[in-house]
């Protein structure tokens, strides 16, 4: 099962290498991790997709927390949360097609940032999926380039990962 | 007053009440030994190579309540140390480790002995530093101390780059420190104790399985007290031995791959199962499958979260300090009108096992020593009081299973990494700690060579170490495990061109002694330890051919045991 991770933790050197340490030291899996300074400067927020039996995500959040410069772990996915993703897509933009990208960035309400007389840059955020059924609506032949920053995560409501 | 980063350094050893350091010095490290040598209360054990220095700071630890402490510069010296500070960190061994580390302005540039010391050492130590300021020093090594020996213990890294130990600035020492994201547990959720208590109240075929936490965290007392007022049968991890009196009738010997019949049949077979510090590793439940085949309840007390439910299922989980759960079990259920359940049907069923089983049992020869011998003399000879350190291999098994540990911190080994070359430097540490005491390294002719340099050391501070080498010829585990699952080929196993270990002690300025008949074991032995003051190397030659039993082959169950062939 996909499992979303979030953590806090001391924005010191070596900190994220301890977290990356941990799960290719012990053979867990992630699909993307992300990581920045939060508003208080001390901490950083690194948000982990990973996935797991529910033992594996078990040990995965008590060895996170095991973690002397981690301060607080929270499994996302276990309630609810809103998870979003940025992505950007350089694609082909030649004749008929241009009208086309154009419509397609519209219905997924990505934004063009870049023109060029043969390339469109596109900007679109969302869930991993919509990202993913945006790639096969434009279809392969025409992505030159894509580039995403991985899952960011929060939780909805009064769900809220402090220190 | 202003003081150098490396004054600054031996300042906090001294405000920690640190009695010994274990190292080697070096370039990255010459301002702290400069400062060290400015003063007399910190006293330095100058060992022969690093690994050596880490395994007696970790001998220290293990057979007293206090930090080890090691000293090392950087490069070729943190690297040599980090099978030490590994070995520590398997074992959850408190210690702090500096180390020097190149200037700062020459970090990153592959300048001369530098290896990435924290990189290193990530994935072996509890946490690490480096220190980038020298006024972060005292703080960091306050840190250091406090997470080693809080919580669950363990090794702490502080590399300290040349120039920082140069730099000056002032001195105060922290009285406390609080890092926030760490917050040892204290306490057992009282609910979770209370569901606990009423499990074991309605246990039928109850037992106590308790492992080295047990020893780290003081708790061999509460223990006893919980197996005395419940009536069931208590087993220790090889890490646990001491941790509840060997001798007394509710032990059922160790468990695990060269535990008793028993224990593995009663750890198989039991309805509720309460583990005390302990971890359910590969070398103790063997085949977790096959262990989980057999419906049972099972209550995990430990200081680490992670350690429960890691490999079995558990159906009462209690995070907390040992002492303070234990204690808080014992209340209630001292409390409680309710009487454990009838267990004489268990016990009965037990005895079975231990009458079937033969306990512990080897045929002697008057031809040839036997290894199980030469260690219940050093039990019987020693009355059970002795310090024994040992190294792994076959040694170290019936090390574990013949000499009876009553007290716990007496059996220092190696269990989690299976360091050979860990039983000498580590008996240094001991001895250090005890001075007067009988401390004995059971050792083979294969680990001692792995740390033998370490006899000049002893020398040096005359420590009366008595060094027990079985010496079969042989790697003896190795070719034990060749003989039953590689059809008696046995590769690279054999210890050919050894040296002559009489003269080798001689050479070093030590009693050495070559003892081959069986008759000559005891007055050997004794001969040996009546010589209070020096260090005595024993080379028995022992039969080769001897395996450890019982055992259970990696990977199988706990009730698919090997008894001995020949009994
Ligand atoms: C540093 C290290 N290398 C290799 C091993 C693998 N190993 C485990 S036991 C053993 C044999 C030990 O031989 P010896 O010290 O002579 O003891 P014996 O088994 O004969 O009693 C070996 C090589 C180990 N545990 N540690």
């Amino acid at each position: 099962m996909r499992h979303i991770i979030s953590l806090l933790m001391e924005n010191e050197a070596g900190a994220l290498s301890r977290v990356a340490g941990l799960f290719s030291a012990r053979g867990y899996n992630i699909e993307s991790l992300t990581v920045a300074p939060t508003e208080e400067a001390t901490l950083s927020r690194m948000t982990i997709v990973t996935s797991g039996s529910d033992a594996v995500i078990e040990q995965i959040t008590k060895q996170l927390n095991k973690l002397i410069d981690v301060v607080s772990v929270m499994d996302l996915s276990e309630g609810e949360h809103i998870e979003r993703e940025l992505m950007l897509v350089k694609t082909r933009a030649e004749g008929e097609a241009r009208e086309e990208l154009k419509r397609m960035t519209d219905i997924f309400r990505g934004r063009i940032l870049d023109v060029s007389d043969h390339t469109y840059t596109i900007e679109l955020t969302g869930s991993r999926t919509k990202l993913d059924s945006f790639l096969v609506a434009i279809g392969r032949e025409l992505i030159l380039e894509t580039v995403r920053t991985g899952v960011s995560g929060i939780g909805r409501g009064n769900r809220i990962l402090s220190l | 007053m202003e003081m150098t980063g490396a004054e600054i350094t031996i300042r906090c050893l001294q405000e920690e009440g640190v009695e010994f350091v274990f190292g080697y010095p070096g370039g990255a490290v010459l301002h702290i030994y400069d400062a060290l040598f400015q003063q007399d209360k910190v006293k330095h054990i100058l060992v022969r190579h690093e690994q050596a220095a880490v395994h007696a700071a970790d001998g220290y630890a293990r057979c007293s309540d206090k930090a080890g402490v090691v000293l090392v510069t950087s490069g070729p010296g943190i690297t040599n140390a980090v099978t030490g500070i590994a070995t520590a960190y398997m074992d959850s061994i408190p210690m702090v480790v500096i180390s020097g580390q190149v200037p700062t302005y020459a970090i990153g540039e592959d300048a001369f002995q530098e290896v990435d010391a924290v990189g290193i050492t990530r994935p072996c130590v509890k946490h690490n530093f480096l220190v980038k300021d020298v006024k972060d020093i005292a703080s960091t090594i306050k840190k250091a101390f406090y997470l080693a020996k809080s919580g669950r213990p363990g090794p702490v890294l502080v590399d300290i780059p040349k120039d920082i130990s140069n730099q000056k600035c002032g001195f105060v020492y922290p009285d406390s420190i609080a890092i926030r994201a760490y917050q040892p547990p204290g306490r057992g959720d009282s609910e979770q104790i209370r569901q606990a208590a009423e499990l074991l109240m309605q246990a039928r075929r109850p037992m106590i399985y308790a492992g080295g936490g047990v020893v780290l965290s003081d708790s061999s007392a509460e223990l006893t007290d919980l197996v005395k007022l419940t009536g069931f049968p208590c087993t220790n991890t090889l890490m646990g031995l001491g941790g509840y009196p060997a001798t007394d009738r509710q032990f059922v010997g160790m468990l695990g791959m060269h535990g008793t019949y028993e224990a593995n049949m009663a750890m198989q077979h039991c309805d509720v199962l309460v583990a005390i510090g302990a971890r359910f590793d590969d070398r103790v439940i063997g085949n977790v499958e096959h262990f989980a085949q057999v419906p049972r309840k099972i209550i995990h007390i430990d200081i680490d979260p992670s350690s429960i439910a890691k490999r079995v299922k558990v159906d009462v989980p209690i995070v907390g300090d040992l002492k303070l759960v234990l204690e808080e079990l014992l209340s209630v259920l001292r409390k409680n009108e309710k009487k454990t359940g009838d267990i004489a049907d268990w016990w009965k069923q037990i005895e079975e096992w231990r009458e079937f089983g033969g306990g512990l049992r080897y045929k002697n020869s008057s031809e040839i020593i036997k290894p199980q011998f030469v260690i219940e003399t050093l039990y019987n000879l020693t009355g059970g009081d002795a310090y024994v350190t040992s190294d792994v291999g076959q040694h170290q098994m019936w090390a574990a299973q013949y000499y009876k540990f009553n007290h716990p911190r007496r059996w220092i080994n190696s269990g989690g990494l299976g360091t050979m070359g860990f039983g000498l430097p580590a008996a240094m540490g001991v001895q250090l700690m005890h001075p007067d005491a009988t401390v004995a390294c059971v050792t083979g002719e294969g680990s001692i060579q792995m740390n033998i340099q370490e006899l000049s050391t002893c020398l040096q501070y005359r420590l009366p170490i008595k060094v027990l080498s079985l010496n079969n010829r042989y790697l003896g585990m190795v070719r034990q495990w060749q003989q039953f699952f590689h059809g008696n080929r046995f590769s690279e196993s054999y210890m050919d061109a050894l040296p002559d270990f009489v003269k080798l002690a001689e050479a070093y300025g030590h009693i050495g002694m070559f003892i081959e008949k069986p008759s000559d074991v005891e007055p050997a032995m004794k001969e040996a330890f009546s010589r209070k003051n020096d260090l005595v190397f024993m080379d028995f030659r022992t039969d080769p051919a001897e395996n450890v039993y019982p055992m259970v082959p990696g990977g199988k169950g706990l009730s698919e045991v090997v008894l001995s062939e020949d009994l």
